[in-house]
């Protein structure tokens, strides 16, 4: 039983935190954290600040909903109704912002926060103030981001890929947008530093690689993504800042520059981050289908060799993005090629999961029937992935509702559903209470009904000729749109159910065992139900 | 069991619902891309219809796995789990059959992105330029050229008239194109990125300010085709639709001939159309 060094190495992290009290183990476990508002704004805690993720990711998402339904609203109909094409601009350009850089990104670092230290055998992470700052940045990133809807000439309104030169014809709001990006970025940069040294140095006696949980991996892998390129992003936007306001012409052909530079720089960040936001669901998978199978997960070494592939091919197929914009051919065969292998190691994971599930003694409470429609939803967004791969083929699905469709599948009931399943699974961990398993399938079928009617109609309207981003359309696509509004309401309001059921399960409910699910293996299991707010101070052993 | 209950009433409900609506309604329901109107166009819907019916027979395999699974291996039924965890030969397998599926793919997929790009011999070249928000249309080395607008009135955007049936996608002057001859299309922009999009000519093509792009078409049959701008431009994005009017050789060329003798008069109501905005 040894104590892992860095704390003692670090005398500053015992004073920033008063109840921590490293002596005895057994005396600091019950300590409790300090009350009031300066335990959550100064606080260092793991648990405190993965909490402040999840509930930021949470009102984030409500707000990107909100869009999403006002998007939703305008296209139930053709003709102009709710909001007029400008405002509509800036609808879909915040609801992604929001969404990605709000909704998705936060809530993984949530369940970093929460779950790293606790699968390890870590006490905390390795950086317990730089994580109290790369927490409290988002909500003047989102603050100032969102603000800009009150600006003169409005919000953004060029997409969230910002593509020059109609970006640079945002009004005032533009040098607001560029900093919240560079602030959100500054917040994932550290967020991913804190993640690999976690990782790294503070894993238990006897957890080496190989035997950390897929989550762990899966997280490392996405940290190293995130130092890669999302420093590129804030090359590209201060690239556009300055050629809006100091005469550079970096993506102004007038003066000798390119736009289409731009959009290889974006998506050199903006294709690794497809896979930032989706590797963690990977992991939440791999940990929730074998305790609900009972059985070990099938596969392990190559889950994470599929997840190194794929994080390594992320960053030689962004130009498939791209696919119209006139490249060279040996270019276009060259991202052709390469975006199709993506399927190899996606579908090893699919045929993994599935395997698992095979010979095993299933049960279906609710976070296995999200890890389920995970897996056949997201393979549908995989197989229209492949469909795009096939650059002829792109040419004609390109910008309409067919991409729409695909990365929605891959975004919602992909990553959407993961972290939910990640939610209904580890909340009896965190609150110590077993959620309403009722009411959790009941949200469960809402979602999934909703998800399909909204978004499997919107792969008709793209085939049908359907550009994305319009906020009217041609008669022939009337149909498809209504059916998609109503299933966008049907989500959107069964999210209310989650909201609820969260709330009541923080609040009380049946006692929670320590190791929760019957099948549950893994360290944060071994840990008392609620965890408490100190754990791991005595390194455990692991075999 | 009452969940499921609501969950199977929910889902009868909305199922009467739609089916009722879509009778009813005698909706338009298209649900496929188009085999459009040029060779390559159904070279790309044949591509299409190919990778989809891969993508279904690898769905129909893998969930059918997995369904079977969920219905026999479950805990209720008395399943007992295995504790295999892993199998060197299934992973290879898995990894190398997707590969010859991927390989097999990318043959035709290939040789068709060649034909697309072999712009050579075309027998006229017309120059595509966006606007914010729409199209110029030149004839290279004929001496003409005209803007094309939106047809529909605001009225009909703003729902105080009844919609027309080529609502959004009429313009005050179509782009008129020869059947059966190859056609050059350059494509840029003068002021934000726009894109060039016509899916009968199956394909379409980013317009770029400062830099031109080249594609070309061949259309077999006289028609109407209906397109839209489709790269986010601004406001009006939506308001920037293509029509292209294909017509037999003789025809075409006596349009030609109409339009060259009215040039001044053509380019007159350019200025018009440029100095109204």
């Amino acid at each position: 039983m040894t104590q892992r060094p860095i704390f003692e190495r670090n005398p500053q992290n015992l004073t920033m935190n008063a109840a921590y009290s490293p002596p005895s183990p057994h005396h600091a476990e019950h300590a409790g954290p300090p009350s009031g508002l300066s335990r959550w704004l100064l606080t260092t805690n793991h648990k405190d600040i993965g909490t402040l993720y999840l509930l930021f990711s949470l009102a984030m998402f409500f707000v990107g909903g909100t869009m999403a339904l006002l998007i939703r609203a305008e296209l139930f109909m053709p003709g102009l109704q709710i909001v007029d094409p400008h405002f509509f601009n800036q609808l879909t350009t915040l609801h992604a912002l929001a969404m990605i850089f709000g909704a998705v990104m936060p809530a993984f670092v949530g369940l970093a926060n929460w779950l790293i230290p606790m699968m390890i055998g870590a006490p905390d992470m390795a950086l317990p103030r730089m994580n109290n700052w790369s927490f409290w940045i988002m909500p003047f990133a989102f603050t100032l981001l969102l603000s800009t809807l009150f600006m003169p000439g409005g919000g953004p309104s060029g997409g969230w890929t910002l593509y020059p030169p109609l970006v640079l014809q945002t009004g005032d709001a533009f040098p607001f947008v560029i900093l919240a990006i560079h602030m959100m970025g500054v917040s994932s940069i550290m967020g991913a530093i804190n993640v690999i040294a976690t990782i790294l140095n503070m894993r238990a006696p006897g957890m080496t690689l190989m035997k950390m949980p897929l989550f762990v991996w899966t997280w490392l892998i996405t940290a190293f993504l995130l130092i890669a390129v999302m420093p590129v992003l804030a090359g590209a936007v201060t690239m556009l800042l300055t050629d809006k306001y100091f005469g550079t012409s970096f993506f102004n052909a007038g003066g000798g520059g390119d736009p289409v530079m731009f959009q290889h720089i974006f998506w050199f960040f903006g294709h690794p981050e497809v896979y930032i936001m989706i590797l963690p669901a990977f992991g939440i998978i791999s940990q929730i289908i074998p305790t609900f199978a009972r059985k070990p997960l099938f596969g392990y070494s190559s889950m994470v060799y599929a997840t190194g592939s794929i994080a390594f091919l992320s960053f030689i197929v962004w130009a498939h993005h791209m696919f119209t914009v006139g490249m060279p051919l040996t270019g276009e065969l060259f991202f052709m090629y390469t975006t199709m292998l993506i399927a190899v190691p996606t579908g090893v994971k699919v045929f993994n999961w599935v395997s698992t599930m095979w010979r095993g003694s299933m049960t279906f409470e609710t976070p296995m029937l999200f890890a389920i429609a995970f897996v056949i939803l997201f393979t549908i967004g995989g197989f229209s992935g492949l469909m795009l791969a096939i650059a002829p083929a792109d040419f004609q699905y390109h910008d309409t509702y067919f991409v729409v469709a695909h990365f929605h599948y891959v975004l919602v009931p992909g990553a959407v559903f993961s972290i939910m399943a990640a939610v209904y699974y580890w909340l009896p961990k965190w609150t110590g209470h077993q959620v309403n398993e009722k009411l959790g399938r009941v949200h469960f079928w809402l979602s999934v009904i909703g998800v399909n009617v909204l978004f499997f109609p919107q792969h008709f309207l793209g085939l049908a000729g359907m550009p994305r981003r319009i906020p009217d359309y041609a008669l022939q696509f009337t149909e498809f749109n209504m059916i998609s509004t109503v299933g966008a309401f049907l989500f959107g309001f069964s999210q209310l159910l989650f909201l609820y059921n969260v709330i009541q399960t923080i609040r009380g409910g049946e006692p929670a065992t320590d190791q929760v699910w019957e099948g549950a293996h893994g360290l944060e299991w071994m840990l008392p139900s609620p965890a408490p707010y100190h754990t791991f101070q005595t390194a455990p052993r692991v075999d | 069991m009452i969940d499921r209950r609501i969950v199977y009433s929910g889902v009868m409900i909305m199922g009467s619902v739609l089916a009722a609506w879509a009778t009813g309604a005698q909706a338009d329901f298209t649900l496929n891309m188009t085999r459009g109107a040029t060779a390559i166009s159904r070279e790309v819907h044949d591509l299409h219809m190919m990778i989809f019916w891969i993508c279904v027979a690898i769905g129909v395999v893998v969930f059918g796995v997995m369904f079977w699974s969920i219905y026999h291996h479950r805990k209720s039924r008395g399943a007992v789990p295995a504790q295999f965890h892993e199998s060197t030969l299934v992973e290879v397998l898995w990894t190398i059959v997707p590969m010859a599926i991927l390989i097999a793919m990318a043959v035709p997929a290939t040789k068709t992105l060649i034909r697309m790009a072999d712009a050579r011999d075309a027998e006229l070249t017309i120059k595509v330029t966006g606007y914010q928000w729409r199209w110029h249309y030149d004839y290279l080395n004929e001496g003409v050229g005209f803007f094309s607008t939106l047809a529909t009135p605001q009225a009909q955007i703003h729902n105080h008239e009844h919609k027309h049936e080529h609502y959004l996608l009429e313009v005050d002057r179509r782009l008129v194109l020869p059947v059966g001859k190859k056609v050059r299309i350059l494509t840029t922009a003068a002021d934000v990125i726009h894109s060039w999009w016509v899916p009968a000519l199956g394909w379409k093509r980013d317009a770029i300010p400062g830099f031109i792009n080249e594609s070309w078409t061949q259309i077999d049959q006289p028609g109407v085709y209906r397109g839209q701008c489709a790269e986010l431009c601004g406001k009006d994005h939506a308001f920037m639709p293509i029509v292209v009017e294909a017509l037999p050789e003789a025809e075409f060329q006596a349009w030609l001939a109409k339009m060259k003798t009215a040039s001044p008069t053509a380019a007159a109501s350019d200025h018009d159309s440029t100095s109204h905005l």
